[in-house]
């Protein structure tokens, strides 16, 4: 059950994922984390993390993620866990080669089309807007600390964010070097 | 250079798999070293062609990219050949993270990480809101759009699937119905 449903939401997600990488954050988290519960926010972020600092593309990057750990947290062992994760890393590349033949064959002939460059403008507004409810959603209790329970770890977790903003976009720092650079942070401050 | 196409296109995209870190765009000066300036599949126009179609059609895009110039070059079985490529690496290497992670997930060491490392990880994705937006032509006086689809998804719940049909399916009745009686 849980492989059926795994196959179909990546399949749902590579088939309406525009955008690219960022932009396909909020539907996977959409997917993953509010409609399925397969993963908390926290473990979400994590994933976020971790295909950050590591290579390949980040949609397949979370569909393998959350293929292995949705399987073993519905209970089953490890090497069913390598199955979901093959099986959701599949699901999420099947769409694009079926559009391939379409768009090679069909779509092609209409790029220049004004009204699939309206479509084209359109969208392009709407794929930065998935991107800020990608941020919004991450503003949680689970990536900052509660305010009020432990604000030593909410206002670290201000700075940091604050520090990691301006530094990759004022400063052009590379997101892996913010990336470990906030990892020795936390390991400076929290253990 | 000669030799089979499947086993060379396969490797050059298990490299550019390995060796870009940060996502699919991160990709693109990679791709075009290997396919233009050094295998000369295809040319500079060519390539600029496939990307954009790439970047206009859903999916991952390094993924997409790959399809497009293995189906380009060699039909399904290129695309089939440079996609493996090109998907194998962060599939092994995220699946053994994943299996090594879920066993060190309550490990203190790595708790205090991530509790440093996600609120940067926001951070970093509110970086390109920025960026993108730039490039959308995104101004004060039409920032509400993106702001109400961001809204509509964090806030009430939508699924951002549904938003796009709907934008592109208005863009398109606009386009079709309503653009053109103004001539």
């Amino acid at each position: 059950m849980i492989f059926l449903e795994l196959f179909w939401v990546f399949f749902k997600i590579g088939l309406f994922g525009f955008g690219g990488g960022y932009a396909m954050l909020s539907m996977i988290q959409g997917e993953v984390v509010s409609a399925h519960s397969w993963l908390t926010t926290a473990q979400f972020a994590d994933i976020v993390a971790i295909s950050q600092s590591t290579p390949g593309p980040i949609g397949i990057n979370s569909a393998t993620y959350a293929g292995y750990i949705s399987v073993i947290n519905a209970g089953y062992p490890a090497a069913w866990g390598v199955a979901g994760s093959l099986l959701a890393t599949i699901a999420v590349v099947l769409p694009s080669f079926l559009l391939v033949m379409l768009v090679l064959g069909v779509l092609r002939h209409y790029r220049e089309h004004p009204i699939t460059q309206l479509i084209m403008q359109a969208l392009r507004p709407t794929v930065v807007g998935l991107l800020i409810a990608a941020v919004l959603m991450l503003l949680s209790e689970d990536n900052f600390g509660n305010p009020a329970d432990s604000p030593w770890q909410f206002g670290i977790s201000i700075f940091l964010f604050v520090a990691a903003f301006v530094g990759t976009h004022y400063f052009k720092v590379s997101p892996i070097r913010m990336i470990l650079l906030s990892a020795l942070a936390g390991l400076l401050l929290y253990l | 250079m000669k030799g089979n196409f499947y086993l060379q296109g396969f490797l050059t995209f298990l490299k550019i798999g390995l060796f870009t870190i940060g996502g699919g765009y991160a990709m693109i000066p990679l791709i075009e070293r290997e396919v233009v300036d050094r295998h000369h599949w295809l040319s500079k126009e060519e390539f600029l062609d496939l990307m954009s179609l790439s970047q206009a059609l859903p999916g991952v895009f390094a993924v997409n990219f790959s399809i497009y110039i293995g189906n380009r070059l060699r039909g399904l079985r290129g695309s089939l050949a440079l996609a493996a490529g090109v998907v194998l690496p962060s599939f092994v290497i995220i699946l053994l993270v994943a299996m090594f992670f879920t066993a060190f997930a309550d490990n203190p060491v790595v708790n205090a990480v991530f509790k440093g490392v996600r609120p940067a990880v926001v951070a970093l994705i509110a970086v390109p809101c920025v960026s993108l937006g730039k490039a959308a032509r995104i101004t004060w006086a039409n920032a509400w759009f993106p702001l109400a689809v961001a809204v509509l998804i964090a806030v009430l719940g939508f699924s951002p699937v549904y938003i796009i049909v709907a934008v592109a399916l208005g863009a398109y009745v606009y386009g079709r119905y309503f653009k053109n009686d103004k001539r």
